[in-house]
């Protein structure tokens, strides 16, 4: 019988795991719109595949920060005060991104839309590395001890960019730019299309060698831990090949469906790595923070289980609702003025 | 300054901007809603023309809305970890169903309204946007239900846990229908609707006064009125239930909104006074007689207390320290929320009456111009009230507003300063680019809007 702090932990990671596939695309698709769209009606097109449904998909970033609030206040505390200026940098990426998809459009100077333009790409970069590095973090330990009686982070900021976070940082951007490319080659069309397609095979054989460099880090950085975490993430390659396989045949919707099972099989790798634990500590092992610890009372997660269960299933039905509206492709008829 | 000032500054700055740009959301989606039932109604293009005019202002202000709240949701994490250590258990749950109740059906049925225009049918187009209208209520219910327990703090118990106390959930319904939210909610929700009235009666206003050809603004002046009305008078209503909870159950926030420094039999309330906070009096009061116990009890010989007994009976509960918040400014917040409510009130109550009459005149226009600024101050006033009003408790006799602070070595005095003046000038630049937006697209009129509208249409007579 799972507990259901154990239970939390898996709905946790199955947050991150929605957050990383749908926000994921559109992080991509912002961070490349520069690179394959060269005019303005272009950029239009681009922007136009994730218009309608980003701020949907951000939601899920929300909603998993918020559980793990409700769930593991100890983590949520320790983790958001501890990567303190790492957060930081997310959210003013987040903010930027956010506003450029209903600012650029209400004014028709070019370079207005240029420079929001450039924004939105860099914001869309930025938490697509830093995401990554901050799960990598969680498992590769970071320097938590007791201070005052409670269990708190004790680096400062470049505590958490070592070899492996950040061989975790190239490898998940370069994947989620991957990842972008494939909903453009599917939901795009004209020039933007041709392009997102050539650039996707670029950007695949770039996700597959810093996926091994990750591979590499990770072994030397963690060891062989246990035998399912690094099975999980090896699976999570090799998906990530099939996809890439795919990819090259123009099966875009397969490609998509498979990195979701990379993102499904990698996370999944991730929470088994750190279980029983939610952050580990470089310090001394007894020191991590566990789920156990780091839980709400069950009366708490009892009540959230019940109103998690009644609610996200009727939210996948409108986001999925939603996403068949705009099933179609984005074409020049959808360029306004 | 120390860690404390800091994210104290960080927590007020970041929230108080927030909420300049909510309460519009929530009252303009409903209006914009409303605009456009009638046009589905009615099919006169009139309204179809307003429904875009306010619903392309409604999406500017929404963006930044939007943005600046998920900074409120990970900065209690940053500089609050203690705190959020502690109430983390009772806190988090309605922080979290706000996000999957509300904010994800709020954003994906906001996209399928911007984008489904020529995907949906009009009646599931129509649909969309009074969902967004009862989805950004819905998270307003749930942000204040946890804003309530900070200050009426109820269904809970401490236990002790391997790294400390905490406070944990005994009761999840007694947590979402504490007394105070139950005032609180309508309170903030009528001034939200207040908010959407005014605002679209100044644009209106503008427009009217810029060109003759904007006469369809003419449509919005009278129901705009009495909505606006409506609701004020039901933030009053709400807000008055809500002061005599607070005379109750807070008795500091009361004492000191009102400067009363001894406890006092049929008090009256102060229009103005001169406060010295150093020497705990008022200099020249101009006063009316048993006004304020009436205002916090009902009752005009009723008796108040004031903020030096509060002072010395909190000293005796919770030992020595103050327990006293800042004196001159709640009392100043509290009337400038009166004052300007009361203003909006009467203008928009001699708009219904006198509404022929006015409306042949330009000045009325220009006050009604001249209104923008009201909602806003009230509501900002009133958010610093409550929240003041709470100094030094972070959850009101449980948590000092010094232990809810991180301690974590990364969250320091610096970080926070670097993340402060971080915030205040990205801020301060959306602010910049909002209201210039704004002021491009009222400047530019209705050609805009007519042209989008002419353009659709030959498209569809193309195809």
């Amino acid at each position: 019988m799972v507990s259901l702090s154990t239970l939390w932990f898996i709905l946790i990671g199955i947050l991150f795991t929605g957050f990383l596939f749908l926000e994921g695309f559109d992080f991509g698709v912002g961070a490349l719109v520069p690179f394959v769209a060269k005019n303005d009606a272009e950029r239009q097109i681009a922007i136009g595949t994730i218009g309608p449904v980003w701020d949907g998909n951000e939601v899920w970033l929300l909603t998993a920060g918020g559980a793990m609030f409700a769930a593991f206040p100890y983590w949520y505390a320790t983790m958001f005060s501890g990567f303190y200026l790492a957060l930081f940098l997310v959210l003013v990426a987040l903010i930027v991104r956010g506003v450029t998809f209903e600012f650029r459009n209400k004014d028709a100077y070019r370079i207005w839309r240029e420079n929001w333009d450039t924004a939105l790409s860099i914001s869309s970069i930025l938490p697509a590395i830093l995401f990554p590095v901050a799960f990598a973090n969680l498992i590769g330990g970071t320097p938590l001890a007791i201070q005052n009686g409670r269990l708190e982070y004790i680096g400062g900021f470049f505590d958490l960019l070592t070899p492996f976070t950040l061989s975790a940082g190239i490898a998940g951007c370069a994947f989620l730019l991957y990842h972008g490319a494939v909903y453009l080659a599917l939901k795009s069309s004209g020039k933007v299309e041709a392009r997102s397609i050539a650039l996707g095979q670029k950007l695949g054989i770039a996700t597959l060698g810093t996926a091994l460099l990750l591979a590499l880090m990770a072994w030397i950085t963690l060891g062989i831990n246990g035998v399912l975490s690094p099975l999980l993430f090896v699976l999570a390659m090799l998906l990530a090949v099939c996809s890439y396989l795919v990819f090259t045949k123009g099966k875009y919707k397969l490609a998509l469906a498979l990195n979701f099972l990379v993102i499904v099989f990698g996370m999944a790798s991730l929470f088994t790595g750190l279980f029983p634990n939610v952050m580990i500590s470089s310090l001394d092992p007894s020191l991590s923070l566990s789920i156990a610890d780091a839980a709400s009372s069950s009366y708490t997660l009892k009540t959230m289980t019940i109103i998690t269960a009644t609610l996200l299933p009727v939210v996948l039905l409108y986001q999925l609702w939603t996403f068949k509206v705009f099933k179609s492709r984005v074409t020049i008829n959808d360029v306004k003025y | 300054m120390d860690l404390l000032t800091l994210a104290r500054l960080q927590f007020a700055a970041t929230t108080v901007y927030h909420f300049l740009f909510v309460p519009l959301t929530l009252g303009l989606s409903f209006l914009v809603a409303w605009m456009q039932y009638k046009y589905y109604k009615t099919h006169d293009q009139a309204w179809d023309t307003l429904t875009r005019y306010f619903g392309t202002l409604f999406l500017i202000n929404f963006a930044v809305g939007v943005v600046t709240g998920i900074v409120q949701e990970f900065q209690f994490g940053m500089n609050w970890s203690n705190y959020s250590r502690f109430v983390g258990d009772i806190f988090g749950a309605p922080l979290a169903i706000e996000a999957l109740a509300a904010f994800f059906l709020e954003s994906t049925f906001l996209g399928l309204w911007i984008f489904g225009r020529d995907k949906l049918s009009p009646k599931l187009h129509l649909a969309t946007i009074w969902i967004v209208a009862f989805a950004s209520s819905l998270s307003s219910l749930w942000i204040l239900i946890a804003n309530s327990f900070m200050q009426s703090p109820t269904a809970f118990k401490i236990v002790e846990t391997a790294f400390g106390p905490r406070a944990e959930m005994t009761d999840f319904w007694a947590l979402i229908t504490n007394p105070h939210v139950l005032r609180q909610f309508p309170h903030v929700l009528a001034s939200g609707l207040a908010t959407g009235a005014i605002f679209v009666l100044a644009i209106s206003a503008l427009n009217l006064l810029m060109s003759h050809k904007n006469d369809v603004f003419k449509k919005l002046i009278k129901p705009m009125s009495i909505v606006g009305a409506i609701a004020l008078i039901l933030s009053v209503g709400a807000g008055d239930a809500q002061g005599k909870y607070i005379a109750k159950h807070q008795p500091m926030k009361l004492a000191t909104s009102e400067a009363l420094w001894e406890t006092t039999a049929s008090a009256p309330f102060s229009i103005v006074s001169v406060i010295d906070e150093k020497r705990g009096m008022n200099g020249v009061s101009i006063e009316i007689p048993y006004a304020l116990s009436i205002l916090a009890t009902n009752d005009p010989n009723a008796t108040v207390q004031g903020i030096n007994d509060l002072q010395k009976q909190y000293e005796a509960e919770y030992g020595p320290g103050d327990y006293t918040p800042p004196v001159a400014l709640m009392f100043y917040s509290f009337r400038a929320m009166v004052y300007a409510g009361t203003l909006m009130l009467i203008v928009m109550i001699l708009s219904i009456i006198f509404s022929k009459k006015l409306q042949q005149h330009r000045w009325y226009y220009v006050i009604l111009v001249l209104m923008l600024p009201l909602p806003y101050l009230c509501n900002t006033a009133g958010w610093i009230f409550a929240e003041v009003g709470r100094t030094p408790w972070i959850v009101q006799g449980i948590l000092k507003l010094q232990d809810g602070i991180s301690t974590a070595a990364s969250a320091n005095a610096t970080t926070v300063l670097i993340s402060l003046i971080g915030f205040v000038v990205l801020y301060g630049i959306l602010a910049i680019i909002d209201v210039s937006l704004m002021a491009n697209f009222i400047k530019k009129g209705l050609k805009n809007i007519d042209q989008t509208i002419q353009e659709e249409k030959e498209v569809v007579t193309t195809w």
